[in-house]
């Protein structure tokens, strides 16, 4: 490579970069530093309080319930949505009467926006008229309200995530499947070899790539689809599915306390970066050394 | 005589010049009771527009109220903020101290200060004036009311006609009220009181009814522990928990309508807003009643205000207000409260002949009207949206059972104060 | 198949079917509520009247036509961008030697975790600065450059054997050229994968443009259906599942009429 193709790198990155720094690091710098003022309102300016956004947080109950509510959520929805779109992939990966609708099935959560399946889905939980309800009803069990306890509203909106997700990572695993090579499987089954061992064996190794691939897009959603809790919950009850993100729109856009949002914005982006940057890590360096 | 001609025919010409000086003004509006309002605001503007030259509005629909108070301030802190919006009389607080509204005062000569803003229903009023100064003209408001199924009435052996007339005729109703199936399994409660998002509301009317008020005309001092307060929530708590005419958790507020109509409620109360709604909807006769109360009658108002945003010149600014005045004018209020079910925000609506037909085909509007004699500010305070929600997550806290009472107002007070002591 | 007894088979049949049935229950649901009056919205007898009323109250609700038009605009010019933009960086990245790379590369990892959608408050005054506010293109502009796409694309290209680089340039190519005609046609797989992502984000976006849209001229669906679901009145399921239905029609049609066209394409690219 010869020097002056650093100049071509950088021609090239400019682009990008000009909508990168405009759009993503200026403001997260701004979000930084406003993190340390008060928030100004029209009759009193900002001023200085150093650590003041990130000490009123350990105080704060609601942000602790965030913190936890988001560490469950995650902790569901990342590995069951991975799971089940896994299992889904493989069964319709081959072809059987009917796999196509089946695919169609799983497919739907793709395109139908979360916005309008939400209320599909509070219909789906409302005690009494609901769907759910009504099958209970039918087998002798009492009214349950999911969305209206505090004990299981936060399942019943990672429900929703789950089905959403899981639906369109399939599409990533399918894809996958597809390139392995039918030889393999032809020698495996020469050797008798098991449903099960053939696929920890050859079909996880070799889809790993996608599994990293899907597991990033996984991580990110897990903080950053919230918009059926704006339908469904608003957060209730009682803070029960208030997840980080929320909080933030919460505090910044409902409660107009910018300065205190830009803190917890921080926060998610410190959280995000432990998990993430392990994540890229370890994806690059299976690249690399492969 | 000729030079008195001239006269008249320059300050004319100056007028006609100041009206032909286009005027172009932005309004945001939300609208909380489906699709019919936003058409029926988009005409009232298409028709104020064609009898005044030069005044242009654009009138924009803004999603629901939390989404256009969002947008306003958005569009405040960004610097290009409409003249007019509309937004939760509630907000009043917050944009004060966002210092983005002007007073209505400096917009309106002494005389409509006095009679225009003096014919609003004073409990609209209660939500709109601070600091001796009117910040919000009412419009979009509304009240709760208590919807019964006369059918179920029937079927219970109770008179149909005739509603709950305090909280204890409602606890006896609803027993009676509330039906088994074989199993045990209830298939028909005797009340609904919907409790998601934002079960203060409804609790404000609650209280009232148990002579309690939760905060004061300052926006800075709040009382929810109070006798009546917590009174007014263990009244609420032992509808699922003791008397067992209430399905037990939080209850959707947008599945109210359908949990009536289907059945399943037979007392549901929700906003008048819904009235159009029910109907039209509901597959048995139903009756309109006050909210029942624990002590005295009592409800909340709520709904939405006409504000004037700050960033304007005084030449649109009060071309805003003389729109907002021509609005609210019986005829055209009148149009407005048929089209949505909104209460209309002044007695002389009520007696224009177009709101005396409606009534007449329809009589359980006059419900609405006749319960404001009672009614109570909804709760609004400095720092509203934080307040509201804190008390709303105790109160969900104790219908939900994890809090006592007592327990979840104490802690909400406690809150309340530590928040609002920065305004004092 | 490897060692499947019949008994496997069905176990795996029924399970797949009972998870199928789950999984499209909410569109079954959509359908059912939007071509009923809404009293069966929640009574489910076979002998319910059909009616297309819902459509033409939702149709006359809002510009629907409009939205979806808007929301096609939105999505094919951000992807547009993305491709253009990230492929130029992520061959810099994946390809040349330059002062700086691993700091620019940090930069761009950064925004894979600190995502647009959080930085509301702050991008709406770069708008308004811009004098952008209550444009299509106000939408689009913070997603341009894509720290995701970028990193997807290099991870593609680092794949790709050096060999092929220096037998195009030993033809002359120039680094555009080789750009172009190496490194782009195989990162197809990649691009494609991306742009699943890409379309299905932006198409079911909804916060960003909330805030930043002002009219019917800009706003995408998701932000146009949201006025359904924001009713102090009851919640009308049957209008609103059938504006999900009008406006997720196009994408359901497409996908039942070129499903194994799709998916077969899909499944060539593959992602590595």
């Amino acid at each position: 490579m010869n020097s002056r193709n650093w100049i071509y790198a950088w021609l090239m990155l400019l682009p990008a970069f000009v909508f990168l720094i405009a759009f993503t690091h200026l403001p997260a710098v701004t979000t930084l530093i406003d993190s340390f003022f008060t928030t100004a309102k029209g009759r009193r300016a900002a001023a200085f309080t150093g650590l003041g956004n990130y000490q009123k947080m350990l105080g704060d109950p609601i942000f602790v319930k965030a913190m936890v509510n988001s560490a469950i959520y995650a902790a569901i929805t990342i590995p069951a949505s991975i799971a089940l779109s896994l299992a889904m992939a493989l069964l319709v990966h081959r072809s059987f009467r009917g796999v196509s609708l089946m695919r169609m099935a799983f497919f739907t959560p793709t395109v139908l926006p979360l916005i309008a399946v939400a209320n599909i889905w509070l219909f789906f939980y409302a005690p009494g008229f609901g769907l759910i309800d009504q099958i209970r009803l039918y087998f002798g069990l009492p009214s349950a309200n999911y969305v209206g306890q505090p004990d299981t509203a936060l399942y019943a909106v990672a429900a929703v995530t789950i089905w959403k997700e899981a639906g369109f990572f399939m599409i990533f695993f399918l894809a996958a499947l597809q390139t392995i090579p039918q030889s393999l499987r032809e020698a495996a089954a020469i050797e008798g070899c098991g449903r099960w061992t053939f696929f920890r064996r050859v079909t996880l190794p070799l889809i790993m790539p996608t599994t990293l691939f899907v597991s990033v897009n996984a991580v990110i959603n897990a903080f950053r689809l919230v918009d059926h809790v704006f339908v469904m919950t608003k957060g209730g009850p009682d803070s029960a599915t208030m997840l980080l993100l929320y909080y933030i729109f919460e505090t910044g856009f409902r409660f107009w306390d910018t300065a205190y949002a830009a803190a917890l914005t921080v926060v998610l982006i410190a959280i995000l970066s432990v998990v993430g940057i392990g994540q890229f890590f370890l994806a690059d360096r299976r690249v690399h050394y492969k | 005589m000729k030079l008195l001609n001239v006269f008249l025919a320059t300050s004319a010409l100056t007028l006609f010049a100041s009206q032909a000086n286009a005027v172009d003004l932005e309004f945001y509006f939300p609208v909380a009771v489906g699709g019919a309002a936003a058409d029926t605001i988009q005409s009232l503007t298409e028709e104020y527009m064609a009898n005044n030259e030069g005044v242009k509005i654009d009138a924009i629909y803004t999603g629901s109220y939390a989404d256009t108070t969002t947008k306003a301030i958005t569009a405040v802190r960004g610097g290009n903020a409409p003249q007019l919006i509309i937004s939760l009389s509630t907000d009043m607080y917050t944009f004060i101290d966002e210092d983005m509204i002007v007073a209505w005062d400096n917009y309106l000569t002494e005389d409509e200060q006095k009679n225009w803003i003096g014919g609003f229903y004073p409990a609209f009023m209660a939500n709109s004036q601070t600091e001796g100064k009117t910040w919000g003209i009412p419009f979009q408001r509304s009240t709760p009311v208590l919807y019964w199924n006369k059918e179920a009435f029937k079927a219970a052996g109770l008179d149909p006609e005739k509603g709950p007339a305090n909280w204890a005729e409602m606890v006896e109703m609803g027993k009676k009220l509330t039906v088994k199936d074989a199993s045990g399994n209830v298939t028909q409660w005797g009340v609904h009181i919907p409790s998601s998002g934002f079960p203060s509301w409804l609790w404000t009317g609650i209280v009232a009814g148990n002579g309690g008020l939760l905060a004061d005309d300052t926006g800075k001092n709040v009382n929810f522990n109070s006798d009546a307060a917590v009174g007014a929530l263990e009244a609420l708590v032992s509808l699922s928990s003791k008397d067992g005419v209430m399905a037990p958790g939080i209850l959707d507020w947008g599945g109210t309508p359908k949990a009536f109509f289907e059945g399943q409620a037979a007392m549901i109360w929700t906003t008048t807003g819904n009235l159009t709604n029910v109907r039209t909807n509901a597959p048995f006769d139903f009756g309109v009643g006050f909210l029942p109360g624990l002590k005295q009658n009592g409800a909340p108002t709520g709904g939405g205000n006409f504000y004037l945003l700050k960033g304007s010149t005084d030449e649109e600014l009060q071309a805003a207000a003389d729109f907002v005045k021509w609005a609210t004018a019986p005829e055209q209020a009148a149009k407005w409260t048929i089209a949505t079910g909104y209460v209309a925000p002044r007695p002389d609506v009520w007696e224009t002949e177009t709101m005396k037909d409606y009534v007449k085909g329809f009589p359980q509007a006059l419900v609405a009207r006749d319960q404001l004699d009672y009614a109570v500010a909804e709760l609004s305070t400095f720092e509203g949206p934080k307040v509201t929600q804190l008390l709303n997550s105790a109160l969900e806290s104790a219908i939900t059972g994890q809090k006592s009472p007592k327990e979840a107002l104490d802690g909400a007070q406690a809150e309340a104060d530590a928040i609002l002591k920065a305004y004092h | 198949m490897i060692g499947e007894t019949t008994f496997d088979r069905v176990l795996i049949r029924g399970g797949g079917a009972l998870l199928a049935l789950i999984w499209i229950a909410p569109l079954a649901y959509a359908v059912w509520a939007a071509f009923h009056p809404p009293a069966f919205e929640a009574r489910f007898e076979l002998m319910a009247p059909l009616t297309l009323d819902n459509f033409a109250s939702a149709w006359s609700q809002a510009p629907f036509a409009r939205y979806f038009l808007n929301t096609i605009l939105l999505v094919t010019m951000i992807l547009s961008a993305q491709l253009v933009l990230c492929t130029l960086a992520a061959f810099a990245f994946a390809r040349l030697e330059f002062p700086g790379k691993t700091f620019l590369f940090t930069l761009i990892l950064m925004q894979l975790l600190v995502m647009p959608d959080i930085l509301l408050v702050e991008n709406y005054k770069t708008m308004r600065a811009l004098g952008l506010v209550d444009t299509i293109i106000a939408i689009g502009l913070p997603y341009f450059a894509s720290g995701f796409a970028i990193f997807l694309l290099r991870q593609t290209f680092m794949t790709i054997p050096k060999e092929l680089d220096e037998a195009a340039r030993v033809e002359g190519c120039s680094l555009l050229g080789l750009l172009w005609r190496v490194y782009v046609p195989l990162g197809k797989p990649a691009m494609l994968a991306f742009g699943l992502v890409s379309v299905s984000h932006h198409w079911n976006n909804f916060l960003w443009p909330l805030i930043i849209t002002n009219s019917v001229e800009t706003r995408p669906l998701t932000v146009g259906l949201s006025i359904f679901a924001t009713t102090d009145s009851g919640t009308e399921w049957a209008v609103i599942n059938a504006a999900t239905l009008m406006t997720s029609a196009p994408l359901l049609l497409g996908f039942l009429l070129f499903q194994r066209q799709f998916v077969q394409s899909f499944m060539r690219a593959g992602i590595k």
